[in-house]
């Protein structure tokens, strides 16, 4: 089992999750982050004040997948996320030890199904 | 039991019966019958509630400005003035300001705990109860120590903040308001003109919170470090709220409802107009972008400026005093601000500080009595001397305020301590000062 972690553009987000959609991957979990990286975002002004270097809104994809599904996994989120311009993003993959579905107490690959 | 009360009602039946009679006949012998007309009041009481809804108008329009874990700093530091100023206003505040005057300078102490101002029209507003005068002038007083919020945002400790306006408001906001709008006052007496407070209101917190900003210092983190506005859609409500109790603010100032209340009510709505479109034009040319910031900060800038004139000017008088102020304090704020790095955190000096000079100056520019008989003339209608009642007056009032409140935050840093410790900036004023947050994580 792996744990992939995908940090992606916020307008991206529908794209990837039809993409993993159309693979069978429906379990998902996405959150609003901010973080840097190579990208220079669009400076924002207020009050003629730049603000140059501040952190950038990002949307992050956090999704458990049996072993034969992780390569369709980062399919997806390559097919649906890249734009080919700096700031697309970043996809993590970790060695998931355990998983456990609360309400039925199965555990393993049959839980993340 | 029933008969018996039947009787006791007939009783106070011709007892009233026989008071209105009392009342009529003596009416009738009364040298000068009142002179109070239901519209009028009806105007100046909607107009008092108007003023009053734009200090919690400003606090949003402050608080969306500030960063997250400060919002309900400034909303308390907002409603807190609502409740102290206004205690203090009917207590010693309006006989300080509008009392009987004591050498010009000053009101006396006739009219504490607002005895003696009662159903009757005073001199100021001879058309409605003396009450009714002294109630809407409260909610400029309660606003105007508000309005220096924006210049120590972010540090303050309440305790200071408590003392620091309750103070304020006496030895700045109602010796002010007595030289300009007192009978006996001695700027009004000497030509100085200003219809809603472009003086007593705007200029005096201007230089309140340019003292502010010099005396507290900058923010941690400013001018590189500091997060941007945590909720600019708060700000533009707030602006919103503010607009629509201006037309209070400045309309009402006519003290009754007539065409000069109207003047200053379209006058208001114009120059808030243009300054608007004026910023965002100058921030569209400058930046390549308009923002939305820039056209509600503009707007204000234009409100503020019109309040010295909103009944003395016509409309194309009204029209340059806005544009004129958004580019003014859009300077200020754009490249004043960047050059001497002082930290006025959401430009109380910037915007309602030179708004309110350039405006009363700028009676003295486009004033005609073609629209208030009882106004003034200014350059433009061949009387330039008013311009320089004008400039007297912003000038003394400026040195007047700024070396006050400077003295005054001095003071209360002393008995209080103003600013708080760098661990609490950083934690923020809502978790340290109050105990609260002002948005929640989980639900």
């Amino acid at each position: 089992m792996k744990y992939v972690i995908a940090i992606i553009q916020p307008d991206r987000l529908d794209e990837v999750l039809a993409k993993l959609t159309e693979k069978e991957i429906h379990l998902v979990t996405v959150s609003n982050v901010v973080g840097r990286g190579r990208q220079k975002g669009i400076a924002e002004v207020y009050r003629s004040h730049k603000e140059a270097g501040s952190l950038l809104r990002k949307t992050k994809l956090e999704i458990a997948v049996n072993d034969a599904y992780l390569k369709p996994a980062i399919d997806a989120i390559i097919e649906g996320g890249r734009t080919g311009s700096v700031g697309d993003g970043k996809i993590f993959v970790l060695d998931l030890d355990q998983c456990m579905r609360i309400r039925t107490g199965e555990t393993g690959g049959e839980a993340i199904g | 039991m029933q008969r018996v009360r039947f009787g006791n009602r007939g009783i106070l039946f011709a007892g009233a019966a026989s008071l209105m009679l009392a009342a009529s006949a003596f009416g009738a012998e009364a040298p000068s019958p009142s002179t109070v007309t239901a519209a009028d009041t009806v105007w100046i009481m909607m107009s008092a509630a108007l003023v009053m809804l734009m200090t919690p108008g400003l606090a949003f329009f402050y608080g969306g400005l500030v960063r997250k874990k400060n919002i309900l700093s400034i909303l308390m530091q907002c409603f807190m003035a609502v409740c102290l100023v206004s205690l203090q206003w009917v207590f010693v505040g309006y006989t300080l300001s509008f009392g009987p005057d004591i050498g010009g300078f000053i009101g006396n102490f006739d009219w504490m705990g607002l005895q003696g101002v009662g159903m009757e029209p005073s001199s100021y507003a001879p058309k409605v109860p003396h009450l009714a005068f002294a109630t809407f002038q409260m909610m400029f007083a309660v606003i105007t120590p508000g309005l220096i919020i924006g210049a120590f945002a972010e540090r303050m400790r309440f305790p200071a903040f408590c003392l620091f306006t309750l103070l304020w408001a006496t030895f700045v906001y109602n010796p002010i308001a007595h030289w300009v709008w007192g009978k006996g006052g001695f700027l009004g007496a000497g030509g100085t003109v200003d219809f809603a407070g472009g003086i007593v209101v705007h200029l005096s917190a201007g230089m309140a919170a340019l003292a502010a900003a010099v005396f507290l210092g900058r923010r941690h983190g400013f001018p590189h470090s500091i997060s941007p506005p945590h909720s600019l859609p708060l700000a533009v409500l707030g602006a919103g709220l503010l607009w629509f109790g201006w037309f209070g603010f400045n309309a009402g100032s006519a003290l009754a409802a007539n065409g000069v209340a109207v003047n200053a009510f379209l006058c208001t709505h114009i120059a808030g107009s243009a300054a608007g479109l004026t910023w965002c034009l100058l921030d569209w040319i400058k930046f390549g972008r308009p923002t939305t910031l820039g056209m509600i900060t503009g707007a204000v800038a234009g409100l503020a400026a019109v309040t010295p004139g909103a009944g003395y000017v016509a409309l194309s008088g009204a029209v340059w005093i806005g544009v004129v102020a958004s580019i003014l304090c859009w300077i200020c704020v754009t490249a004043i601000k960047a050059r001497y790095q002082y930290d006025d955190s959401l430009d109380a000096f910037g915007v309602h500080g030179i708004g309110g000079i350039w405006g009363t100056i700028a009676v003295g520019i486009w004033a005609t009595k073609a629209v208030n008989p009882d106004g003034v003339n200014g350059l433009i209608q061949g009387h330039p001397l008013q311009l320089w009642f004008q400039f007297k007056a912003v000038a003394i009032c400026m040195v007047y305020s700024f070396g006050v409140s400077l003295a005054l935050f001095k003071f209360v840093d002393m008995v209080a301590t103003l600013r708080v410790s760098q661990h609490e900036e950083s934690v923020g004023l809502d978790l340290t000062q109050h105990r609260e947050a002002g948005y929640t994580v989980i639900d």
